[in-house]
């Protein structure tokens, strides 16, 4: 079952055609890799998905809605999560603080709404609300094994557990699809492969996933299917087998062999 | 009379002072924690809030001179000022810096001082260039207490400053928008992912700060007058006192308040500055800090700011 789908996307800046007519389907509960060489349009596509960005044309549906162009704190609220290449905490707060942060702003809890007895009775309740917080949050660091660090500053971390923490923090909030932007950028091949034994139980947990990624060992080991994009337009999409077979991704990764 | 008793005095009214000075700086700095933008225009709400109370509370009274009357009437002015200076904050938020918000940095500025100006001349073409009284909605006859003397119009402004900074410090420690405040000043972009409404917090600021400016002006008035040009020196003075606390930082701009209140009305007897050069206390503090101290007393390393 498809929950989210991009039907037509295109982003052109300038004269530059980012992402060309591109359709793309997240299958429900799965991993789904999107891959592609650099500059192929990947972190744009999932840009305009997330509402970071406007699509020039085209549709995106999550879960039976039309949400194209929407604000990405609606988007979020709908229960679209993501995590960025370039990694996006709250640095001068405690990892704690920054799990807490993405359930105080769980998908579904809209902190404008509500009746008025209820905002005054969770401000007299804040305490309380602030120790539940917590221990959820807890739980959250102890799924990512980040619970020791949990009173250090986010800043203060070494790079892998801070690509974790974000992952925690987005997951935190709940929600239905998380988006990962290249994850294991940068990491040495042991947090790689706990960040593999991470995604596997995210996906079991029930969220689906949706993965950018360069490291191909992991890409071709956790992904159910794969879209390849190539200069902004999808050039394949199908098993990992069926990808890592296909002699136009083979081209676009490595060049025509010339005889 | 003793000298002791006469810094005493001083001191009291310093206090006062810097509970207006607290007051009004609450709004700058709540606004540069979220936007990194000084708000220039602030100073002119604060005209607008006493202008607003004044003809309200008069309006209110007509020719009645009954004191309770007086009294609830100058509380119904000071909620309609609030109001009104809630809905103009953010209606300048939204015409002249959320189209710049993008812009090159210096853009909002300017703009800010655009407004000011607008809002300070357009005061002087409908309201007239002659100050006004701000009648005292009870009996000022001074208390003494052992050679000090406190007047009731004091106690008031120390009472609501005091209320509504507590009202406040509640409000973004505790409650959830307060809580989304805080998360916004930390970080714009992560904060939109975590599902809130950026615009709407930023208006929300404009709201509270222009609301906190508006009682500041009414009770700034009962010693100052109220006139169009008003929010000039009182809204430079709130703006040194929010760079004292360390700009961004709500506990700072209400200690800044207090401190620069207390050192104008202790400072100029203790120096002997002539009374026409009060003003320039303030300015001498402001480039002590930023010399020392350029973060300001609570500034930067403090982690809950808005």
């Amino acid at each position: 079952m498809r929950i989210l789908e991009a039907q037509g996307v295109s982003r052109i800046f300038g004269g530059v055609v980012a992402v060309n007519n591109v359709d793309f389907n997240v299958e429900k509960g799965l991993v789904n890799g999107l891959i592609g060489p650099n500059g192929a349009g990947k972190t744009t596509l999932f840009n305009q998905i997330t509402g970071m960005d406007k699509p020039t044309s085209g549709k995106i549906i999550f879960d039976g809605k039309d949400i194209t162009g929407l604000p990405a704190w609606k988007i979020s609220r709908l229960g679209v999560a993501r995590t960025f290449q370039n990694i996006r905490l709250y640095g001068d707060l405690t990892v704690i603080e920054n799990v807490m942060m993405g359930l105080h702003f769980k998908v579904g809890a809209d902190p404008f709404k509500g009746r008025f007895v209820q905002a005054v009775k969770s401000y007299f309740n804040a305490g309380r609300e602030n120790r539940e917080l917590y221990a959820r949050a807890l739980e959250w660091l102890e799924f990512f094994e980040l619970d020791g660090l949990r009173d250090e500053e986010a800043h203060n971390l070494p790079y892998g557990n801070q690509r974790e923490l974000e992952i925690a923090r987005a997951l935190a909030a709940d929600p239905k699809v998380l988006f990962l932007d290249e994850p294991a950028a940068g990491m040495n091949p042991a947090e790689t492969a706990h960040l593999m034994h991470i995604i596997e139980r995210i996906r079991d947990k029930g969220v689906t996933v949706v993965l950018i990624e360069h490291d191909m060992k992991l890409v071709m080991n956790i992904c159910d299917n794969i879209t390849v994009l190539s200069f902004g337009q999808k050039i394949a999409e199908g098993t990992p087998e069926e990808i890592r077979s296909n002699p136009q991704v083979i081209e676009a990764y490595l060049g025509r062999e010339e005889d | 009379m003793d000298t002791l008793v006469q810094y005493l005095q001083y001191l009291v009214n310093g206090l006062t002072l810097g509970a207006i000075y607290a007051l009004i700086a609450l709004g700058y700095t709540m606004v540069y924690g979220i936007l990194k933008f000084i708000n220039f225009a602030h100073g002119d709400i604060l005209m607008i809030g006493a202008y607003t109370g004044l003809f309200t509370y008069t309006a209110l009274l007509g020719e009645s001179t009954n004191a309770a009357w007086m009294l609830i009437a100058f509380f119904i002015a000071m909620l309609v000022s609030m109001a009104f200076c809630a809905l103009l904050g953010m209606f300048i938020e939204r015409v002249a810096y959320k189209p710049l918000r993008n812009a090159n940095r210096l853009a909002p500025l300017l703009s800010a001082i655009g407004v000011s100006f607008i809002l300070s001349n357009g005061a002087a073409w409908l309201f007239g260039a002659q100050s006004r009284r701000f009648p005292y909605p009870f009996d000022d006859t001074p208390i003494m207490l052992g050679g000090i003397s406190i007047t009731p119009h004091q106690i008031l402004t120390v009472v609501v400053s005091v209320i509504m900074m507590v009202v406040l410090t509640l409000f973004v420690n505790r409650s959830r928008m307060g809580k989304a405040m805080r998360a916004t000043s930390l970080d714009q972009a992560t904060s939109e992912l975590m599902g809130i409404d950026v615009n709407r917090i930023i208006s929300m600021t404009f709201a509270i700060g222009s609301a906190l400016a508006a009682v500041g002006g009414i009770l700034s008035a009962f010693d100052f007058r109220v006139y169009a040009s008003m929010g000039t020196m009182t809204g430079l003075k709130a703006f040194v006192a929010a760079v004292i606390g360390g700009i961004g930082n709500i506990q700072g701009a209400m200690l800044g308040g207090v401190i620069l209140g207390v050192l104008e009305s202790i400072g100029a007897p203790l120096l002997h500055i002539p009374s026409a050069l009060k003003d320039t206390i303030a300015f001498a503090v402001l480039i002590v800090i930023l010399l020392v101290k350029p973060d300001g007393i609570l500034g930067k390393n403090e982690r809950e700011k808005v």
